[in-house]
């Protein structure tokens, strides 16, 4: 026992603070990301400033990549002839119509099946199986039943969509805390004042959470049927770039996606917040 | 009176109305040891009775039953509550995502549920925080919210399983004087679950022992006794508790 005591233990003592200084006793080492800031155009012009600069000095190729001007003189002609509001438009008609069903039979299933024992029976395993098959090798049934009109490309959409909205509310439902189920008993809640006070709210951080996958995967199921079969879309409108050569128009409709992908998802997230001001997060 | 709607308890024989909680012969058990082996026990409109005992006594349990959420419990025996029952668990048990009105709103069907609300609200001194989130609620302010959402539909039975075993010593002593208004101000029934003897003889007008799934048991409380005007039955009473309880050479 002595001879543990004996060791010099005072080393782990001794200050590294130079003599001198004030005796600041420093916070506690922080382990949250802090305070919260507005800093997501950060890394986005980062990005925007590095593809400038190869740019202007021959780094990159236009014929590899175009450069950043290019683009947007490409932008604010397609504007003027009317081309780009004219695919746009037609596009975020697909990615929304898509987006809505999807969510709807999503969030539909999802309660049917954590609600009760039979739905679960019945909904889970198909979702599983249907998450299991990439949305794109179902493409070419679709075509088969119902040719290559707006139902097929809405129903991909749909069917790419739904999956990470079910999975997450449900998720998030069967999350729900048992204590809660107990309380709701206790006080005396109907089936629908259960559903509505307890369940509904209860599972919407993962309906969020779901929600977000589904934005982004309706752009990028979005961009799969335009590229495959369309006469008219921002995919459309670059497929035929290809085949010109338009490095420039294929960049633009890339620029298009993102800042849709990210508006969309920008869109969702300030709902969240909104929605969900209640909980108590490191997202602060 | 209403028979226990719980589907494992036959509905016994009218009972008189003279007993707020009547419970006949009451097995519970989840393995092959039982954790209530026959319990009888009679609660009077108005009475307050703490439930004392051991951890893993069945104190829990018994509460469960009364309160109706054994669902999945082995058991048999006769239960019979009022129609309007109230629990107060240890956690304040407050929804998240609900404000504190809304939360004592809860399941209250009355068209008059808010006035009620924030006049239960302002009964436990939280009168101007009907807004704010649980969160934002100190542990001694959300017990105060879970109080409120109890007394809201004015319960017959208020069945309270350590609602402030969370709490700290001080507020822990502010509550007792809380629920002793409440109470009596709104004369419910009272079954108090409690593994701290002078919480029990501060609050109780009997105090009941289980021990191994039995009432071992039943000490009545004076006034006297209780405001320790009688200490020497204060001192008696207490180290009979303890002896109760099991605690070896409790002296102090």
């Amino acid at each position: 026992m002595s001879a543990v005591l004996d060791r010099p233990v005072v080393a782990a003592h001794q200050d590294p603070a130079p003599a001198g200084r004030p005796d600041v006793r420093p916070a506690g080492k922080r382990l949250g990301p802090g305070r919260r800031r507005q800093l997501a155009w950060v890394g986005p012009s980062a990005l925007l400033l590095l593809w400038t600069v190869s740019s202007a000095t021959g780094l990159l190729d236009p014929r590899i990549l175009s450069e950043p001007w290019t683009v947007v003189a490409t932008a604010g002609e397609l504007i003027a002839d009317g081309r780009l509001q004219e695919n746009l438009a037609i596009s975020a008609q697909r990615a929304g119509l898509g987006l809505f069903f999807g969510i709807l039979v999503g969030a539909v299933l999802a309660l049917l099946s954590g609600l009760s024992r039979v739905g679960e029976a019945l909904i889970d395993g198909p979702v599983q199986i249907k998450r299991a098959i990439p949305g794109l090798a179902l493409i070419p049934l679709l075509i088969l039943w119902f040719g290559i009109d707006e139902t097929m490309k809405v129903l991909t959409i749909t069917l790419g969509v739904f999956v990470p909205v079910y999975l997450q509310t449900h998720a998030g439902l069967r999350g729900i805390d048992l204590r809660f189920v107990e309380l709701a008993q206790t006080v005396g809640l109907s089936r629908a004042g259960f559903i509505r006070k307890v369940v509904l709210p209860g599972a919407l951080p993962g309906f969020f959470l779901g929600l977000r996958f589904a934005v982004t995967g309706a752009w990028v199921s979005l961009v799969v049927v335009e590229q495959i079969n369309a006469t008219s879309g921002i995919g459309y409108m670059m497929e035929l770039a290809r085949t010109y050569g338009q490095t420039n128009i294929i960049v633009l409709g890339l620029a298009v996606y993102g800042i849709l992908g990210l508006l969309s998802d920008g869109i969702v997230r300030f709902i969240e917040r909104k929605a969900l001001s209640w909980q108590r997060t490191l997202a602060g | 009176m209403a028979a226990h709607p719980g589907g494992l308890t036959a509905i016994g024989p009218a009972r008189p109305v003279r007993s707020a909680v009547s419970v006949r012969d009451l097995v519970r058990g989840f393995g092959p040891k039982g954790v209530l082996n026959g319990v009888d026990l009679d609660i009077a409109p108005g009475e307050f009775v703490a439930l004392l005992g051991p951890s893993g006594c069945g104190k829990s349990t018994l509460l469960r039953a009364l309160a109706g959420l054994d669902h999945d419990v082995r058991g048999s025996g006769v239960i019979s509550v009022p129609d309007r029952v109230s629990v107060v668990f240890q956690d304040s048990r407050l929804l998240p995502w609900d404000s504190v009105l809304g939360n004592v709103t809860l399941g209250v069907r009355e068209h008059d549920a808010e006035a009620r609300a924030r006049k239960a609200l302002a009964e436990v001194g939280l009168a101007g925080r009907e807004k704010a989130w649980p969160h934002q609620l100190s542990g001694g302010e959300q017990q105060r919210v879970a109080l409120a959402r109890s007394l809201v539909r004015e319960p017959q039975l208020l069945l309270a399983d350590e609602p402030f075993g969370a709490l700290d010593a001080l507020t822990r002593i502010r509550m007792h004087g809380l629920l002793q208004d409440l109470v009596a101000a709104h004369r419910p029934a009272v079954l108090l679950v409690t593994h701290d003897v002078d919480e029990a003889i501060a609050l109780a007008d009997r105090i009941v022992v289980l021990d191994h799934g039995r009432i071992a048991t039943v000490r009545p409380v004076t006034p006297e006794i209780r405001s320790s005007a009688d200490a020497a039955g204060h001192e008696a009473l207490r180290r009979g508790l303890l002896t109760d309880l099991g605690v070896v050479g409790a002296t102090h």
